[in-house]
């Protein structure tokens, strides 16, 4: 198997393949190693892989496939080549979250997603870069340097799971993690034309993913494909001793669905499909705004009920999001103190030198800036003006959706970013960089799961839809995704 | 004295590490005493990525604590983070609870000279414990000790009822006891198991607006607690007398030089940002299971000094002494249940047993003579069998061997002679011996008695039964 031909495979015929001894985990793994040496996923060029371990990989590779012979059989993900965002933790690999306050930090356990992954034969290549510790939508907030999109290595892969959507895209691997916090999957999955989804607060353990803004934060999975991102939720999803947070509901057989789907002239024949129109504003990019209204047809066709709806609520989000994310990860990061690990000044004089010194050269400035937002918005006198109205503005928009889906809607569909990918270094205000999260934070401030899909392309450059389904309705938004990628076609990912 | 136009005015702040096996919100071994950071893992060492998991243990501790002390437990309460850096404070926040605490509205009843009071209690809430900063053992470096961080904590605070060191001290002492009662802690102020912060204010007598409080820490006894007190309410006096403001301000207690000092920290200014705890559900507790942890509260001491008094007719200040601790009193209860004799079980327990425990250093539980073997010696002295000099000895060797008192008595012959013709052969030896008392002895001269049951006693080695010797030498005078 050459590394082009690897490129091309699902993870699900790739498992398929090795399981049934016709490749080897050894090979795949090889091409992997091979199509990252042959896209340019290192510094110089895409900047896409932080840290990698050929040998390691190899190791697991063979460990694999000793129990492929001895068992016959590896697992649904036998010998697949996976890459994960540098937030979540790994053995063998740094976990560093793309931070210089975390230079060199070997996690000495594993987060519960690739203990599961791994359980079911994945086999993890690299970790992916990202913005510094995912606080940014376009992963040039990185400690080692900006990802460049695989479409337009001048553009960014968008973030802050840039490297991730980057590596997938790319045909590194077919399926990567990333995590979300305001948008983190969806919105470099659209800027990078992959599938991305952010599964309903709780339904992944967040046990091992680095925390940025605990009450939002999920892992997600990127792939090339609707199918190899439901097969990755399954796998990961389901409840953990280890996060209190995780929910007991049962997992959803998301895939099971999928050959009824492709038989299904009118799949979706019986399901209502909601269009808010605060998702469509004046200002929308007029080539986003027309791929969006092909898939809305398409929809129809498939025989979805498609109607008008509103989500009043979704022009603050932004500003709700800038506080709670901020508030909580000024509590988050104060652990990276340079006391048990990661970077420590060497010329404090002080305690108060070693926190300020360690600090400021280990953070930059946009992680900063949250953790100065987020501490300000969390002090006495501010408290009630601040952090308490965000958390009743977001029981508002939450109820928006609840509203919404409580009237019978089944999903909803809408555009996953405003503007396709941007130049990379093209913005520079802060808020204008928020802004481009705006149409994905409702989702993780409501806990309801989302995906991003490819549905065409403006000017070269993917366009991404969203498909947004109420708490645990993961199966419906899979539904709907995999007759839309059917319909859309193969030109959609082109 | 300046004082006297004054009232103190106390609330009380107390943490309790709660007895559990592991630590609040991980799985690490909550032990006392195991060598630096072997008790850790990635939750309490706040490695990235770890999550606290709520210890359930803990939650039936600490509600079982704030139910005893009369509080309602709130159906739910919430977890709040506590930020701020100290390098023994992995997480840079310590888990704690705020605006809504575990429970709330309690009291308990004290007693000092003057008589009866009830103190309130405004809350008990859950939180974690820090880990230590070791600043003697490296010199010119501060090494840390995360093994106590996240063992699981009760913070029990008062109302502002307490108007003297001697109630600050009856509270103590009295919540103390009643929480080694409710097995929920060790209790040890040595240990650090509890520790005390006071927040102590004065104002003019008749006055009924509060003035300015101090907090005073530090303290690591009880009597600490109370010279503190004193200390800080006298220094409080002097300023107000002179006109002067008492400002708001931390202290810290030194029992060397029995003065508090202001502390360097700037604890007035801190704001800890609370928020609630996001990686934690709100506390729920179904009222079933309030019911039974309610059902599982044990007697509390002043319901078992009150049984106890009604059940073993003795003085109260022998319950006092004998209620001390639960474990304490199990062991007398037992004792006096098994031996039928309330009275010299007392005696035992507060006598011997005591004396043994001090000299030991070991707990009731650890002593190798248990209430029943206890119980079986006080038979045997009450029989006769065994006289209670003798019984002192064999008690001794029980300690020791941990063989039951009979065997003891036997094999060390300490058994009481009763035998007629082995005490008439002493005494004819003892006549024999000491003809001139014998003679006017059974003359008619009584008084002699007790010295020639002295003699029988000697010539027996101790083990003749004094009460037959006297009647046997009561025959003998009548006869003669």
């Amino acid at each position: 198997m050459n590394a082009s031909d690897f490129a091309s495979l699902s993870a699900v015929a790739l498992a398929a393949r090795i399981g049934a001894a016709d490749v080897t985990a050894t090979d795949a793994v090889d091409a992997s190693f091979e199509r990252a040496r042959s896209v340019g996923a290192g510094e110089d060029s895409l900047n896409l892989m932080l840290w990698s371990d050929r040998d390691l990989a190899l190791r697991d590779a063979a460990g694999l496939e000793a129990g492929i012979a001895k068992a016959g059989k590896g697992g649904r993900l036998a010998g697949v080549p996976i890459a994960v965002k540098d937030n979540i933790a790994t053995l063998g690999l740094p976990t560093t979250c793309a931070s210089k306050i975390l230079a060199g930090y070997v996690s000495p356990y594993e987060a519960t997603a690739i203990v599961r992954l791994r359980e079911q034969g994945a086999i993890v290549v690299g970790k992916t870069n990202m913005d510094e510790f995912a606080m940014g939508s376009s992963t040039e907030n990185s400690a080692y340097g900006p990802a460049r999109n695989p479409h337009d290595v001048r553009r960014v892969t968008g973030g802050s799971s840039g490297g991730s959507a980057a590596a997938v895209a790319s045909g590194v691997v077919p399926i990567a993690l990333g995590s979300e916090t305001g948008g983190s999957v969806r919105q470099p999955a659209a800027f990078c034309g992959v599938v991305g989804v952010k599964p309903t607060y709780g339904r992944i353990s967040r046990h091992g993913l680095v925390a940025f803004a605990s009450s939002l934060d999920q892992i997600g999975p990127l792939a090339r494909n609707v199918d190899d991102a439901a097969l990755a939720m399954e796998i990961m999803s389901g409840e953990d001793p280890f996060d209190s947070t995780s929910s007991s509901q049962p997992v959803g057989a998301y895939r099971d669905q999928f050959m009824s789907i492709a038989t299904n002239p009118a799949p979706l024949s019986g399901m209502k499909i909601g269009v808010p129109e605060e998702f469509f504003p004046e200002n929308l990019d007029p080539g986003i705004r027309t791929l969006c209204e092909r898939s809305v047809d398409a929809l129809k066709s498939l025989g979805a009920k498609v109607i008008d709806v509103k989500l009043p609520h979704t022009p603050l989000a932004i500003p709700v999001y800038y506080i709670i994310a901020p508030a909580e990860a000024s509590s988050n990061l104060a652990r990276f103190d340079g006391v048990r690990y990661g970077l420590r000044s060497e010329e404090a004089k002080s305690l108060r030198d070693l926190y300020a010194i360690t600090r400021s050269k280990g953070f930059g400035p946009e992680v900063t800036r949250r953790i100065l937002l987020g501490t300000y918005v969390l002090s006495a006198g501010y408290y009630d003006a601040y952090y308490r109205k965000a958390q009743m503005v977001r029981a508002l928009i939450t109820r928006d959706f609840g509203a919404v889906f409580g009237d019978g809607v089944d999903a909803l569909f809408t555009p996953t970013t405003p503007t396709t990918a941007f130049p990379i270094g093209g913005i520079t205000d802060p808020y204008e960089m928020y802004l481009s999260d705006i149409f994905t934070v409702t989702a993780n401030l409501a806990g309801v799961p989302a995906m991003s899909m490819p549905i065409g392309r403006v000017a070269g450059l993917p366009v991404g839809g969203q498909i947004i389904a109420p708490h645990f309705g993961e199966a419906a938004m899979f539904r709907v995704a995999y007759a839309l990628e059917a319909s859309l076609g193969p030109e959609a990912h082109q | 004295m300046s004082t006297d136009r004054y009232e103190m005015v106390v609330g009380l702040e107390v943490h309790v590490q709660l007895k559990t096996k592991s630590k609040a919100f991980c799985g690490c071994s909550a032990d006392f005493g195991a060598a630096p950071n072997v008790n850790t893992c990635p939750i309490c060492l706040a490695l990235p990525g770890a999550l606290p998991v709520l210890n359930e243990k803990a939650v039936e501790l600490a509600s079982r604590a704030a139910l005893a002390l009369g509080c309602t437990l709130n159906k739910v309460s919430v977890f709040a983070r506590k930020n701020y850096f100290y390098p023994d404070l992995p997480k840079g926040y310590q888990i704690s609870q705020f605006d809504q605490p575990l429970a709330s509205n309690g009291k308990l009843r004290i007693e000092t000279s003057k008589g009866e009071k009830t103190i309130g209690i405004t809350r008990v809430h859950m939180e974690e414990d820090a880990g230590k900063s070791l600043h003697d053992r490296y010199p010119g470096e501060t090494a840390i000790d995360l093994n106590r961080s996240g063992v699981p904590l009760i913070e029990i605070v008062s109302e502002p009822d307490m108007r003297s060191s001697e109630e600050a001290g009856a509270y103590l002492r009295t919540l103390r006891q009643i929480l080694h009662y409710l097995r929920v802690s060790d209790v040890s102020m040595e240990e650090g198991s509890l520790r005390v912060d006071a927040n102590v204010s004065a104002r003019p007598v008749g006055q009924k607006e509060l003035g300015t409080k101090t907090e005073v820490k530090n303290m690591n006894s009880f009597s600490g607690v109370e010279r503190a007190l004193d200390y800080e309410f006298a220094r409080q006096c002097a300023l107000l007398d002179r006109g002067e403001k008492v400002s708001q301000q931390t202290l810290l207690w030194d029992a060397n030089k029995g003065e508090a000092r202001v502390s360097r920290s700037k604890e007035g200014s801190h704001d800890y940002r609370y928020f609630p705890e996001p990686d934690l559900l709100p506390l729920v507790l179904a009222e079933s299971w309030i019911n039974e942890i309610t059902a599982s509260i044990p007697e509390l001491p002043a319901d078992r000094k009150k049984r106890v008094a009604d059940e073993y007719k003795i003085s109260s200040d022998e319950i006092e002494q004998l209620t001390v601790t639960p474990e304490l009193a199990d062991y007398f209860e037992s004792t006096a249940r098994q031996s039928g004799d309330p009275k010299a079980s007392a005696n035992w327990v507060m006598g011997e047993v005591q004396a043994a425990l001090n000299a030991s250093g070991l707990s009731i539980d650890e002593l190798r003579v248990r209430p029943a073997d206890l119980a079986q010696l006080i038979k045997l002295v009450r029989d006769g069998l065994v006289s209670h000099a003798a019984g002192k000895k064999v008690f001794a060797s029980m300690l020791e061997t941990g063989k039951p008192a009979a065997q003891v008595a036997h094999d060390e012959s300490l058994l009481q002679v009763g035998d007629d013709s082995a005490l008439a052969g002493w005494i004819d030896e003892v006549i024999a011996e000491h003809p001139e008392e014998a003679k006017r002895y059974i003359s008619g001269e009584k008084k002699l008695q007790g010295v020639l049951v002295g003699f029988v006693m000697r010539k027996s080695g101790g083990k003749a039964d004094p009460k037959r010797v006297n009647q046997l030498l009561m025959s003998r005078a009548d006869g003669g």
